[in-house]
């Protein structure tokens, strides 16, 4: 469930090292119970604000809320109410995944009890290694070690900063189920950043792209991405005669590119059937009709323009 | 919460191989040093007081527990600080290497009480050190020599402490060396606040350490002033409790320097870690 309530809200966030501008007007908020996709390419600035959202980094310029407080005098408050992974979770590698999280929880803010450790190794999947060495650990363990850390405390907000970053195919499901979970189950506020979109597109209910540094847009992923046509790969048995009846029945269609047995184009979904309908109608063999990624040519639109 | 992070501080030096490198090497070295000193320990007393021999005699047990325990606090208290910087220069550059100062610091802890933690569970390691020192060289040579009056070899001459006058000496002698020690501990510390891997502020303490002795040996007038402000001068300020009389207050202006060293080691790491961006 979406709520009104603003959990993150940032204006005009700024921030240089050196002569390198990392930052230079990010601008957003989020809203308690949204799953918030952070996008952006390499280098737009992404680590940077969400460094400036744990007060691991002081923006030089901007103002940036959590929970409606300021870092300035409610620090503590602030953290003792967020779980975090920031690009990959490390560990003390010489101890075990169960000493880790007592470690990590003793400083919490919260009282976490033995219990609730085994319970969130459980959780994560991790429940017969807990006293096994985090040296001995995989990335995807890790990952899902640092998801047991950040829920720890039981958090109302998660920040979680490329989380599938070197992560097998497998990892990647596990640790988008995991997301999943939260948000169905536990009803947690969500900040993603990945660059993985299909995963924002699965997870994600709001999003903001930004790009050198700067907000580009704002907004609900679904309300974003319906305004953008959709582009479907069309594959038939006869291309030719299909791109002969695209033409001169669709005209307002974008073909984007043709191969010898597809064509990408560009139209608007509810036409999408009529296709079907004229393609069968003249006995051309219909093998699969299936929509692109939206979000991934809405991020490079986006990002181009 | 500091408390906590200290007790988890502490956990992390239990847990690092690397601490026990020093307790091991400092066991090692002592029991080197005594066996050499039971094997052939009288040939190298002779040769010290072969010079006063015209001049006095020596009677009873000359090499005896206070003896041995007082050559062995005087051969490794040049090594300990190493031992010292080899886990505390570690405590705040290591988190940084390992990635786990980004997940120490999004925990609501403020920094000060990281870097104070830190510096807390640093003096208590240093302590543990001392006092196994101490354990070691007056127990075993205790153990082994038994006890007898001290002679001590000084830039004065000869001092000859009686065996009932010694013990508190020794106590009193280990709290400057805890003292110096725990200033090298700070200074690792600061060092380690500004530096992402772990090999930095190990060598730089040791620099450190070596050029401001070099500079306090020296015989150049440029230095005199700068040598009394040295904390490098006053680490071997315990030594002074085995004058007669003791100078006292050369002993207090000695504490007085080091324990200034360690405010300004300690107020620069905390500001230094508070405006730090973390970025590693």
């Amino acid at each position: 469930m979406v709520g009104n309530e603003t959990i993150i809200k940032v204006e005009g966030l700024s921030k240089s090292f050196g002569t390198f501008e990392a930052v230079k007007d990010v601008s957003f908020s989020v809203q308690r119970g949204d799953v918030f996709g952070f996008l952006g390419p390499n280098g737009a600035g992404k680590s940077t604000t969400i460094r400036c959202l744990l007060s691991l980094i002081s923006p030089d310029k901007g103002s940036l809320s959590l929970f409606g407080k300021s870092f300035n005098n409610s620090r503590k408050e602030i953290l003792s109410n967020i779980g975090s992974i920031i690009e990959k979770p490390d560990f003390y590698r010489y101890l075990s995944a169960e000493r880790n999280l007592e470690i990590f929880a003793r400083i919490s803010g919260a009282n976490v009890s033995k219990k609730e450790i085994d319970e969130m190794l459980d959780f994560v999947g991790l429940g017969d290694r807990g006293k096994h060495k985090v040296k001995g650990f995989s990335h995807g363990m890790k990952q899902r070690l640092g998801i047991a850390q950040t829920l720890l405390h039981k958090p109302d907000l998660i920040i979680l900063d490329e989380p599938t970053t070197g992560l097998d195919p497998q990892g990647i499901i596990e640790i988008r189920n995991l997301i999943l979970r939260l948000k169905t189950e536990q009803n947690k506020t969500i900040v993603l950043s990945s660059h993985q979109l299909s995963e924002i597109e699965l997870i994600a209910n709001r999003m903001v792209i930004i790009n050198q540094g700067k907000t580009i847009i704002e907004g609900s992923v679904s309300e974003l991405l319906n305004s953008q046509e959709l582009v479907v790969r069309l594959e038939t048995d006869n291309i030719e005669s299909t791109m002969q009846l695209v033409q001169v029945h669709f005209a307002e269609a974008k073909i984007n590119s043709i191969t010898s047995d597809s064509i990408d184009l560009s139209i608007h979904k509810d036409r999408v059937p009529l296709l079907n309908k004229l393609l069968v109608e003249n006995k051309i063999g219909v093998m699969a009709i299936e929509p692109k990624r939206k979000l991934e040519d809405y991020f490079i639109k986006t990002i181009l323009a | 919460m500091l408390v906590k992070n200290i007790y988890n501080e502490f956990i992390k030096i239990l847990s690092k191989p690397r601490s026990y490198l020093g307790i091991g090497a400092l066991t090692i070295l002592i029991c080197i040093i005594i066996f050499a000193m039971k094997v052939d320990g009288n040939s190298i007393v002779s040769f010290v007081t072969a010079s006063f021999e015209q001049t006095l005699s020596f009677n009873g047990k000359v090499i005896n527990g206070n003896l041995i325990a007082f050559i062995i606090l005087q051969m490794l208290i040049v090594h300990i600080p190493l031992l010292v910087a080899l886990v505390t220069g570690d405590l705040i550059s290591g988190e940084a290497a390992m990635g786990t100062i980004r997940m120490l610091a999004t925990k609501p802890i403020s920094r000060t009480q990281i870097v104070l933690s830190k510096f807390i569970a640093g003096a208590l390691y240093t302590l543990f050190l001392t006092i196994w020192l101490g354990i070691l060289a007056l127990g075993l040579s205790h153990l082994i020599f038994g006890s007898g009056d001290l002679i001590v070899l000084n830039s004065d001459g000869i001092v000859i402490l009686p065996n009932n006058d010694i013990l508190w000496r020794y106590g009193a002698g280990f709290a400057v060396a805890y003292l110096s020690l725990l200033t090298v501990s700070s200074l690792s510390i600061c060092l380690s606040t500004f530096a992402e891997n772990s090999i930095g502020p190990i060598v730089s303490t040791m620099a450190i350490i070596i050029l401001f002795t070099i500079i306090g040996t020296l015989d150049v007038t440029v230095f005199d002033t700068l040598k009394p402000y040295l904390f490098t001068t006053h680490m071997a300020s315990w030594r002074s409790y085995f004058e007669d009389p003791v100078p006292f207050e050369s002993i207090k202006q000695s504490v007085i320097i080091l324990l200034v060293h360690n405010i300004i080691f300690i107020s620069v790491s905390i500001i230094g870690f508070n405006r730090k961006d973390i970025t590693s």
